[in-house]
């Protein structure tokens, strides 16, 4: 077939259309990448990372080190091996030179995540896996079974093997077949087990659309993150074959042996026309054989054994491979192979040295053995152990409830491997209980045993300039030569001197070759060298798939209250508080935020205003010990709370800093109501529990969360009496009657409600609770009078700034006592004990220079200073008394060091002062009232004035209205 | 927006209560179209938190006055007479009744505590009943929930405080599907997220 000169004799397929490199070329369903362009005579595929050398394909799976991709549409992706692309028509793809490039658009495909569990995870659809699945899901157990390629069967695609008297591909989809349509069994094709972790805890990711292209449908999820539980694991995950360091044996057209086989026999794929085989193994006779038999000529197998042994000849290799006229040279090597851009033929001599001889060829074959994948058995913590017959690592003890089946254990024929998996799968059900099944291995008729390999890393040469390693690292063994010619005798070592192994296959091919080329050079046994440690992700992940549907407005709760679509309608700007969005202000038309606070403030101060105070943390504490138990948490007294009165009250860490405030409204004697801000609501439930449970457990007081059952109205201002009287014609408003500091129940706008005569502002003040489920019916009552003013979260900060109320959270950091915000009045003196009470009696709580709340008040009356500003005295030397105030207005700081002397903490333009003030915590502040500081801004010094931090109303004339 | 369309949706709020997920009955129903998947919000229903001691007396007594015990194993809901009782912890416990019976539930419980330190609080709208049910009920939630939802393991009869996506919910497995129980202020990033969990499922 002129049109597919590379496509075995008699092969057809719906035809797919792809581009790769700016080249239009055809393909077939069913193709991968690679497989397509080799079919087309591809041989340079893409260039190496460091070197710029061409590399083409040189594997047949996710183990590939060299044809590393970008995917152009669709839609851009990044470094994808050509060897796991699978075909699609419009596919447009180039070659990388080792690194990809991001989209530079947002990727418009949806990702998701699931969670599962089962009681048997198989990793690994070969002949062990779906032996071991087929045992415990027709058990009755719960199966996973997942699997990298599109198509069950792993080992067996690319081989010509029989099971159960049928092709063992034809086989492998029977079973799968089978197994699918059990209740319990779930069959994951393209999906990659990328992490084991503790406890059975797998991840994989399922590709779910990628390989329809621009035909996938638009709401499927592309990828998809698989968070699996499993009470056993059974990790049939295979081998990759390992290649032998050469020179050149990064040209295009060296291959693995088992790869090629693969392109023939899975995708009748020719990747060459006359190969030289070249092994340590028996493996790469069944791999020449089958290309032999697929029309390409094999013009030498070079065994690197001088005496393959008696299984070898017991299976009559050499016979076989005479009888297709292909010459056996034992006891030989592949030195090098030869080409400019691609291979052109190989370099082969006997191991004695003498008598090189050059073979024309296009496709050098190459197997140095095969290594069992044990990458997922030692991340999830299991050991590794030299295995001499394959001259790799094996799976050793692990603590988890899992175990290797098949080649991933080193069980190396077909028949022993189905023989493996079904007894993992018994072994599975027993430890689970499911009593001792009979187990039924599949028949394979007829297969070769093993002669023992010889295990050869590399080949010697005097230049080791390409004699590569890691091939997309560009790693030679002259590289590894320097690194421990440099004294390095650990892997790990060599591996971060060279970067060997760290490319986007981890080493899959290169991992235990270089562990075998250090041991060469070091003279020692690659056994004890070891290897370097595995880690997740198996295959490389996008972030897209790890992000998943936690994105944009999923990517972390939006909190709302009850009244929440009220502020939505009326324009108010929000303010994240937490998770919630707390309405920040409500801009009327034409106005900036600072015109719209001005007005909520004056609102406030001469009239009257409502926000939306439900965000608050509300914790219901029940129990005769109730009283006791606030006292210890509290600075305060709460036990002497008369019902229906209302207290402030400071919590404390045990280090005296404060933690949260509040106010305790008492309900009944053994009964109170407490509230926390809004960040902390979570936080100090858990501090009251903790204490309750650990420390405490003989107090009889039990706390429950209400912070969502009340919604919460705060009506603020001189004229809110009035506002209220309106709405609660039952409910005695009068100051004598309901006075400062109490609650009453009572029917607000016709729903029963709880207020509470507090403040936050200094104004007269209430705060209106409801069923939440009436959040919304009593904000719109109280907004229907057109008197109430909305405020939001900005407003209530000037107010209470203005009345020196700090906000836990602002002008505290952790470091700051009761006592530095000027609330000794709220550290009992008569309780016995509270939580922080003894970190009082420590020096350095009574320091006289630690840091108080004070008020700034910035010279020019217009200039808002930024909060989190540094305070600075007088920029001369030596100490400055507070009078002395220089005439002429600094300009720069003195000389370092410069001690900063404390920071602005809350800082505002004020209605009612008429000018702007600050909030900020100072270095022996309340000492320092009257003096002069400075505030570095920019290239500035903002001169300020200390004072005290009560600023509005000091007397407090304002709190009766 | 301008101000007449401010006014005019201001002025569609209705007065009286509202369930934290009553603005999502629309898409909730064209989601449960295809049958598959049902979603649906049932507002209103009574939650009673209620803390005692497990072993003491006055348990008993509450279980009695209820009808229903209070379970004591872990995760397990027991039911009667229009009430179910979720286990929520060695010592607290979620008494869900119909809409209205919050004080007469209470004072029931109250009476039969006969002085005995119990705490009963009124949570009813502390957090909202989402329902997921269908066929495909149990397939949306695994893409938030990592409990074993199989019906082995949490058949109806079983409840469980737990995260679903990024929000802690009382899950309740029932007959048809599941009860998600979600604190008021996520009700809306849950109603959200469960809807476009179930864009695979709605058939």
């Amino acid at each position: 077939m002129s049109g597919r000169p590379y496509r075995r004799e008699g092969v057809t397929g719906r035809v797919l259309r792809f581009r790769f490199d700016g080249r239009d070329l055809e393909g077939l369903a069913g193709d991968t990448l690679a497989s397509a362009l080799l079919a087309n005579g591809v041989r340079t595929v893409a260039s190496s990372v460091r070197l710029g050398r061409p590399r083409g394909v040189y594997a047949a799976g996710c183990e590939e080190p060299n044809a590393v991709v970008q995917i152009e549409e669709p839609f851009p992706e990044p470094m994808l091996t050509a060897t796991t692309v699978e075909l699609y028509d419009g596919l447009v793809a180039t070659g990388l030179p080792g690194r990809g490039r991001l989209a530079d658009r947002p990727d418009p495909a949806r990702y998701d995540a699931v969670h599962t569990h089962c009681d048997v995870l198989v990793v690994g659809a070969g002949p062990a896996g779906i032996a071991a699945a087929g045992v415990a899901a027709r058990a009755g157990a719960r199966v996973i079974l997942a699997d990298e390629r599109p198509e069950p069967g792993g080992g067996l695609l690319g081989t010509t093997e029989t099971v159960d008297g049928r092709p063992g591909r034809a086989w492998a989809s029977a079973e799968i077949a089978a197994l699918t349509a059990l209740p319990d069994t779930r069959v994951l094709r393209r999906t990659t087990v990328i992490g084991h972790y503790d406890d059975n805890y797998v991840v994989a990711v399922e590709r779910r659309t990628n390989h329809l292209g621009a035909a996938a449908p638009p709401g499927m999820a592309r990828e998809r993150v698989w968070r699996i539980r499993a009470k056993r694991v059974v990790l049939a995950t295979g081998g990759h074959e390992r290649f032998v360091a050469f020179a050149g044996n990064d040209l295009p057209g060296v291959m693995l042996a088992g790869a090629a086989r693969t392109y023939v026999n899975q995708y009748g794929v020719l990747p060459g026309r006359r190969a030289v085989v070249f092994t340590t193994n028996d493996t790469a006779y069944a791999a020449a054989l089958d290309l032999a038999d697929a029309g390409i000529e094999i013009a030498a197998v070079a065994d690197v054994r001088r005496e393959p042994g008696s299984a070898w000849a017991d299976w009559a290799w050499a016979d076989r491979c005479a009888e297709r006229g292909i010459e056996v040279l034992t006891g030989h090597v592949v030195t090098a192979a030869k080409g400019e851009g691609e291979v052109t033929g190989a370099e082969i001599a006997p191991r004695s040295g003498r008598g090189t001889r050059e073979v024309a060829a296009d496709l050098l074959l190459v197997s140095g053995g095969w290594t069992p994948v044990a990458h997922l058995f030692s991340q999830a913590g299991g050991t590794l152990r030299y295995d001499e017959g394959l001259g790799a690592f094996v799976p050793g003890e692990t603590r988890q409830a899992a175990e290797a089946a098949g080649f991933a254990a080193g069980v190396t024929t077909l028949r022993d491997c189905l023989a493996d998996g079904a007894e993992a799968g018994r072994r599975a059900l027993t430890a689970l209980g499911f009593g001792a099944p009979g187990v039924t291995v599949p028949v394979v008729e007829e297969e070769p045993a093993n002669a023992p390999a010889e295990h050869l890393w590399l080949v010697e040469s005097g230049d080791y300039g390409t004699h590569f390693v890691d091939l997309q690292r560009d790693v030679t063994v002259a590289e590894v030569l320097r690194a421990t010619g440099a004294g390095l005798t650990s892997v790990e070592h060599v591996k971060r001197y060279t970067t060997a192994g760290t490319a986007h296959d981890q080493g899959k091919t290169s991992g235990l070759l270089t562990s075998g080329v250090v041991a060469h050079a070091l003279g020692v046994d690659v056994a004890g060298l070891g290897t370097t440690t595995f880690r997740a992700p198996y295959t490389p992940v996008s972030f897209a798939a790890l992000a998943g549907r936690d994105r944009g407005p999923l990517h972390d709760p939006v909190r709302v209250a009850a009244m929440h679509e009220w502020h939505v309608a009326r324009g108010a700007l929000f303010e994240n508080v937490g998770q919630w969005k707390r309405p920040w202000y409500y801009p009327r038309p034409g106005e900036d935020m600072g015109a719209a606070v001005l007005r909520e403030c004056a609102a406030v101060r001469e009239g009257v205003g409502a926000m939306d105070a439900s965000t608050l943390g509300k914790i219901d504490v029940v129990g005769p010990d109730a009283g006791v138990f606030l006292d210890r948490l509290y600075t305060n007294m709460m036990s002497t709370l008369k019902v229906g009165s209302i207290r402030y009250g400071v919590m404390c860490r045990p280090d005296g800093m404060v933690f949260d405030d509040g106010t305790a409204i008492r309900l009944a004697d053994d009964r109170y109501l407490v509230t926390t801000t809004t960040g902390n609501a979570a936080a100090v439930l858990d501090w009251m529990e903790e204490w309750l449970q650990t420390e405490w457990p003989d107090l009889r007081v039990r706390c429950t969360s209400v912070t969502e059952q009340w919604a919460t109205v705060a009506l603020a201002g001189p004229r809110s009496r009035e506002v209220l009287a309106a709405l609660a014609p039952g409910l005695a408003v009068g100051n004598a009657d309901f006075p400062f500091m109490t609650w009453r129940d009572a029917e607000v706008a016709g729903i029963e409600a709880r207020v509470c005569r507090i403040s936050f502002s200094g104004e007269l003040a209430y705060e209106i609770n409801v069923s939440s489920w009436y959040g919304l019916a009593l904000w719109e009552a109280v907004m229907a009078s057109g008197e109430v003013t909305p405020y939001g979260t900005e407003t209530m900060h000037v107010l209470r700034a203005e009345k020196g109320y700090p906000i836990v959270g602002q002008d505290t950091d952790g470091t700051v006592t009761p006592q530095d915000l000027g609330m000794e009045w709220i550290v009992s003196k008569k309780k016995a004990d509270f939580v922080g009470r003894r970190s009082y009696a420590r020096a350095d709580t009574s320091r006289p220079d630690r840091r108080h709340l004070v008020g700034l008040l910035p010279e020019d009356p217009g200039v808002l200073l930024p909060e989190g500003a540094h305070l600075v005295s007088a920029p001369v030397a030596g100490p400055v008394a507070p009078t002395a105030r220089p005439t002429a207005r600094p300009t720069a700081l003195a000389a370092p060091p410069v001690r900063a002397l404390g920071f602005v903490t809350s800082s505002y333009r004020s209605a009612a002062l008429g000018r702007t003030f600050a909030l900020a915590l100072v270095s022996g502040g309340r000492g320092r009232v009257g003096e002069r500081l400075y505030a570095p801004v920019g290239d500035d010094l903002v001169p300020v004035t200390v004072t005290s931090h009560v600023l509005y109303d000091p007397e407090g004339a304002r709190r009766d209205g | 927006m301008t101000a007449e369309s401010v006014a005019g949706s201001v002025a569609e709020f209705a007065i009286g209560r509202r369930s934290p997920a009553a603005a999502y009955a629309a898409r909730f129903a064209a989601a449960s179209a295809g049958g598959a998947i049902r979603l649906a919000e049932i507002p209103f229903l009574t939650h009673l938190n209620v803390r005692a001691d497990p072993a003491s007396p006055a348990a008993e007594r509450i279980g009695a006055a209820l009808g229903v015990p209070l379970p004591v194993e872990p995760g397990v809901v027991t039911e009667g007479g229009g009430l179910s009782v979720l286990w929520l912890g060695p010592d607290e416990w979620l008494v869900v009744g119909p809409d209205g019976a919050a004080r007469e539930l209470t004072e029931r419980i109250r009476d039969a505590a006969a002085g005995e330190h119990v705490s009963v609080v009124d949570v009813s709208a502390q957090r909202t009943t989402l329902v997921v049910a269908g066929e495909r009920a149990r397939d949306v939630l695994a893409h938030g929930c990592a409990l074993d939802l199989h019906p082995r393991e949490f058949g109806p009869g079983r409840c469980a405080q737990t995260l679903l996506a990024r929000t802690g919910v009382v899950l309740v497995a029932v007959e048809d599907g599941f009860h998600v129980l979600v604190r008021s202020s996520f009700a809306a990033y849950a109603a959200e997220w469960l809807l476009d969990a179930s864009v695979e499922y709605r058939g």
